[in-house]
Parts: C-alpha cells; structure tokens; sequence
C-alpha cells in the first residue's frame, strides 16, 4: 500500500468519503467548546482589555491561511512532477477555503487594530505581505475559471502558486526579520517567555484544531466535488463523441 | 452569564460575527456545491449506462 494509491480518484472517494462527517463533528466540537472558553471563562488581558478574545479567531486563522497556501504548494509540485489529478484538484479545492481564512485574519486584524493600533490598517510588513497573499488566492482561483482546458489550467496555477509562496511564507516570517511595523511576533513560541499566557493557550490550541479540522473536512468535501465535475465534463464529452459519430 | 467586554464590545462582537459568517458562508457553500455536483453526475451517468 502506497500513498500514491490515493491518486486513484475513485480509491481517494472511497477513503475520504467516511472520514469527512467524523472531521466535521470534530472541528464543530472544538470550535464550540474552543471558542466558549475563550470568550466566556478567559479574563481579559491586562493591556489588550477584553479585545484579548480576538485571538481565538485571528490566530487560528491566519494560520490556516498560510498553510492552507502550503498546502497547495505541496499539491501543485505533486501534480507538476507526478502528474495526479487528484492533486490539482486538491489544490483548486483548497484555495476557496485558504480565502475564507485570510478574510477573516484581515477582517478581525483590523477590527482588533483599531482600538489597539489606532488604525485599521497599515503598511506593515505582515500585513502587506498577508494582503498580496489574499490577492494570490483571488488570482489563483481566477486562473482557473479562466482556462478551459483543465491540464494546462493545472500548470499554470501550480506556477502561480509556487510564486505566491514567497508571500505566504514571508506573512509567517515578516515580523522576525524585518523589525518594524505594528504587528507584534509570533503568538505561539517554544519560548515560554514569548507564549501566550497558559490561560490563552490552552483554548487557543483547541481552537487551532478546530479550524485545522474544518479545514480538512472542507478541503476533502470539495476535493470530492471537484472529480465530479471532472467526470461529468468526462462523460459529456463522450456522449458528445458519440453523437458526433453517429 | 455575558462578560463584560467594557469598552471594546463592539470590536470583539463585530469579530466574532464576521468570522462565523464568512465560516458559515464557506460550509454552506461546500455542502450545496458538493450536493449539486453529487446530482448532476448520477443524472450523467444515468444517461450513459442508458
């Protein structure tokens, strides 16, 4: 049994079909409970007030929005080099949900902004390396709505994708090279002196998994949907070969 | 049972609205798509075993 079994679509359906209502449970579970922790049975921080709460969105989001963007980085190199489908369309599934996370990072870093910063927005580098991140993703899925050919639409995102990484890591890693802008560094260190509070933690954590859950449940689902719509265009062409024949 | 968020309510509430909308709009959106799909090919394949 090898992994690359799973590039069998009909094997992948088979695998992921049972899996995807047990990681929906889960992440509703986590995000609920996550969530209801943090918001009801946390206290507010002593400099940040309650505005605190806002970690258990942003955090967890902004997150899966760059590894979302990783995610189809691996998937697009598997499908330049091996040439799976499943990989692709993976890849295209993903990247609906990789800017629904980036909206919300953008949407609750401002919110949380303004009443810490003073502004909503600023030229920082995380945050301007985050925003072209989003502006990828909106191009990255345009290009696939743009080329017919489902190949060479492949191709092309894959290369979109390899060169929107660059941001995706740079809005990870912005902070710690470039020592200016608002944005404070990472919230999750190994460095205990860095971390978040434990208080913050622990409901964070379970809300990282959550979010990192729904993730795969979603990317899962419209992987499914995707080799549907693979095999209808499939088979309507057929039948159009047919009646052509005919 | 509500904390009380002080001064910042309505920046913490309006980032918890935002955020479950734009999950909820995601999970919704996945579910009718996969759904749609789900029909468009049984009515397909249908056609072709027919």
């Amino acid at each position: 049994m090898s992994i690359w079994d799973y590039a069998n679509p009909k094997k992948f359906i088979a695998t992921t079909t049972p899996l995807v209502p047990w990681f929906f449970g889960l992440a509703g579970v986590s995000l609920v409970v996550g969530l209801i922790w943090g918001f009801f049975f946390t206290p507010d921080d002593f400099r940040q007030g309650s505005t605190v709460k806002i970690i258990y969105l942003h955090v967890p989001s902004a997150l899966m929005a760059i590894n979302a963007w990783l995610m189809m980085l691996v998937a697009s190199l598997i499908w330049l080099i091996r040439r799976h489908h499943v990989s692709a369309l993976a890849a295209k599934a993903a990247a609906p949900v990789g800017i629904a996370m980036t909206l919300i990072a953008l949407f609750t870093g401002a919110i949380w902004g303004e009443p810490m910063w003073g502004t909503w927005w600023a030229w920082d580098p995380r945050l301007t390396s985050f925003l072209i991140l989003f502006l990828f993703y909106l191009g990255y899925v345009a290009l696939w709505q743009a080329i017919s050919d489902p190949d060479t639409a492949a191709d092309l995102t894959s290369i979109l994708c390899m060169v929107g990484s660059v941001f995706a890591l740079l809005s990870r890693y912005a902070v710690n090279f470039w020592n200016q802008g608002l944005h404070q560094g990472a919230s999750l260190s190994l460095d205990k002196e860095e971390n978040v509070a434990d208080v913050f933690y622990q409901p964070l954590l379970l809300c990282i998994a959550g979010f990192v859950l729904l993730f795969l449940a979603l990317v899962l689902l419209r992987t499914r949907t995707e080799i549907g719509r693979r095999r209808i265009r499939a088979l309507e062409m057929r039948a159009r070969r047919q009646e052509v024949r005919a | 049972m509500m904390p009380d968020l002080g001064d910042y309510a309505g920046a913490v509430l309006s980032a918890y609205a935002v955020s479950i909308v734009l999950l909820a709009a995601i999970v919704v959106l996945s579910v009718v798509q996969a759904r749609s799909v789900r029909r468009r090919l049984d009515d397909v394949e249908d056609r072709d075993n027919g």
